[in-house]
């Protein structure tokens, strides 16, 4: 297992030219706060919703936070596979990043986007709860504002 | 106090020697030979140790303190042995040696048999910003239930302690309990204890010193005399001993005062139904079956460190951070946190690495075989401090030698041109 295995060029070029990583987001409808003490990374995610004819879809979603290249990478090339996805559906593909992290073969690759880059990061054990962190941050917004709140804050203990 | 290191009567310090009793050093990682730097995380185990818990379970497995017989009688004399041992390692009394399973159990075992009682409102228990969370947590979960204050000596840009602010504090003559570490297990510093020790005593006459020597004692020669401490926690696995085992050293008319910490067989005289007489000290803070084998082992470790000599160690030590540095310091990007001088600070150096995540260098050095830790190294409060979330850490212990330093900046270097920063 080579360097180059986990950090493909796709992820350094999501680490080196963020997309979609800011400090706000106009008119967002809920903001979550994640961080993993273990390696002291920090994630704040914002989400704002739309609603359409099928239902609600996710308009806009920005992150910004202080750390590794795997979490800030990860989180990068999420918004792009996510932005304009329906609520169930981003979750579903969330779902599907975390059980490929967990090694299994992705069921949505074309939807996953730049994120099937880090299909490598499995091997790296230590480094999964990295490429997850934007993901589980995603899932967590979704759930939020579906119970109707606006705020959330996680902390990964393990 | 005693962590200063005299640079005379040192005996001759081989280590490649050294390193030829630690086994596992000469194994290999990725392909790569193992530069092991995350001492402070835990050291390595010399052959003699690993044998002398072998030797326990092959030869002396039995409970101690309880049997009639021959097996028990042996088991009890090698950990008793090792108590011994352990105390005058620290110029300790032994009826002072309680064996915990690491410092952190050595801390909430104080929390509880002594900030709890003896502290209260209006109370001020004093620690300092560059502590272990093991030092940080115990305390406050005390004060939720017993009302003292808490206070924080802070840390300068320099990484060392400031004294101004800590004399404020204690000119309030509040201060019942100063805790701090000897030596800090993220940037290094070696803390003044002694005259910090000697300041709150001279403001309360009540007060009691705890220090942290969970870096300290496996690096530098420590007397709980010179250090002016009442407690002193400490870890076997950072000094060449087993996991599983640490100690808890006290001044032994002190720990008399204290009420137990975890009840159960061992620590007692007498049981009725309804109520305990309690063991005298230590055995009043050993509740149930102890490590046995691991306290004889790290009886064994302290035999080794003494065998090289604690002087020998710290001097040893001194030249190799001489060494690294300004090695870390030359490379571009690179910023050594904590003080520069040798003297003046422990084997444990943490530095920043400009537009690269420790995480992300932790990672690289590791495919090229060398071992650091990247994180907050449980002491977040110091670390926000030095600016960041994290930091990289090298930390050498005894069997490292100048030669691991090359391949640690040759890495670092590696670090940088990977991810062209």
């Amino acid at each position: 297992m080579s360097l180059e295995d986990l950090y493909q060029e796709i992820i350094l070029d999501h680490y080196k030219k963020p997309r979609h990583r800011a400090p706000e987001l106009d008119g967002y409808d809920v903001v979550v706060h994640h961080s993993n003490p273990l390696c002291g990374d920090e994630m704040d995610l914002r989400l704002r919703v739309a609603d359409d004819q099928s239902g609600q879809r996710i308009d806009a979603v920005v992150y910004d936070g202080d750390g590794c290249s795997i979490s800030m990478a990860s989180a990068s090339a999420m918004t792009e596979a996510v932005v304009g996805r329906d609520l169930d559906d981003a979750e579903d593909l969330a779902e599907d990043f975390r059980q490929m992290m967990h090694g299994e073969e992705p069921r949505r690759d074309d939807d996953l986007k730049d994120g099937v880059a880090f299909q490598g990061v499995a091997k790296f054990p230590v480094r999964v709860k990295c490429a997850l962190l934007g993901w589980m941050a995603l899932k967590d917004a979704i759930q939020t504002h579906r119970a109707g709140d606006a705020e959330h804050e996680v902390t990964y203990d393990q | 106090m005693s962590t200063t290191t005299a640079a005379i009567d040192v005996a001759p310090f081989d280590a490649a020697a050294i390193r030829s009793d630690f086994p596992n050093l000469s194994r290999e990682v990725h392909g790569k030979p193992l530069v092991y730097l995350d001492s402070a995380a835990t050291s390595h185990k010399p052959q003699v140790v690993i044998d002398a818990v072998a030797d326990m379970y092959s030869h002396h497995t039995a409970n101690v303190h309880r049997g009639v017989h021959a097996l028990a009688e042996e088991a009890t004399d090698r950990f008793e042995g090792a108590r011994t041992r352990i105390a005058r390692f620290v110029g300790a009394d032994p009826r002072g040696v309680v064996f915990t399973k690491n410092a952190t159990e050595a801390f909430n075992l104080l929390a509880h048999s002594y900030a709890r009682k003896r502290l209260g409102p209006g109370d001020i228990l004093l620690y300092t910003q560059m502590e272990h969370h093991a030092n940080l947590v115990p305390w406050q979960l005390a004060r939720d239930d017993a009302g003292f204050e808490l206070a924080a000596v802070p840390v300068t840009p320099a990484g060392t302690l400031d004294l101004d602010v800590f004399a404020e504090i204690v000119a309030t003559g509040r201060v019942k309990l100063l805790t701090l570490t000897a030596m800090s297990n993220v940037v290094g510093t070696i803390n003044p204890v002694a005259e910090m020790a000697q300041a709150v005593r001279a403001a309360n006459p009540d007060a009691v010193v705890v220090v942290d020597g969970a870096q300290s004692v496996p690096h530098l020669p420590t007397d709980m005399d010179e250090l002016d401490a009442d407690f002193l926690c400490f870890s076997g696995h950072k000094m060449c001993g087993p996991s599983g085992v640490g100690v808890l050293a006290a001044r032994p008319e002190v720990l008399q005062t204290m009420p137990p910490f975890l009840g159960g067989g061992e620590m007692i005289v007498d049981v009725q139904l309804y109520e305990a007489s309690y063991n005298e000290v230590p055995y009043r803070f050993e509740a149930g079956t102890p490590m046995i084998a691991e306290a004889v082992g790290l009886g064994t470790a302290v035999e080794y460190l003494q065998a090289i000599g604690m002087d020998a160690v710290r001097a040893h030590e001194i030249t190799l951070l001489e060494h690294v540095i300004p090695a870390l310091n030359d490379i571009k990007g690179v910023t050594v946190h904590g003080p520069t001088d040798p003297q003046a600070r422990g084997a444990a150096v943490s530095f920043a690495v400009d537009n690269l995540h420790p995480h992300d260098v932790g990672t690289v050095l590791d495919r090229e075989g060398v071992a650091v830790r990247a994180g907050h190294h449980c002491a977040k409060p110091l670390v926000r401090l030095l600016g960041s979330a994290a930091t990289t850490r090298a930390s050498f212990y005894l069997y490292n030698t100048t030669d691991e330093i090359e391949p640690l900046c040759d890495a670092i270097r590696a670090a940088q041109a990977f991810f062209e920063v």
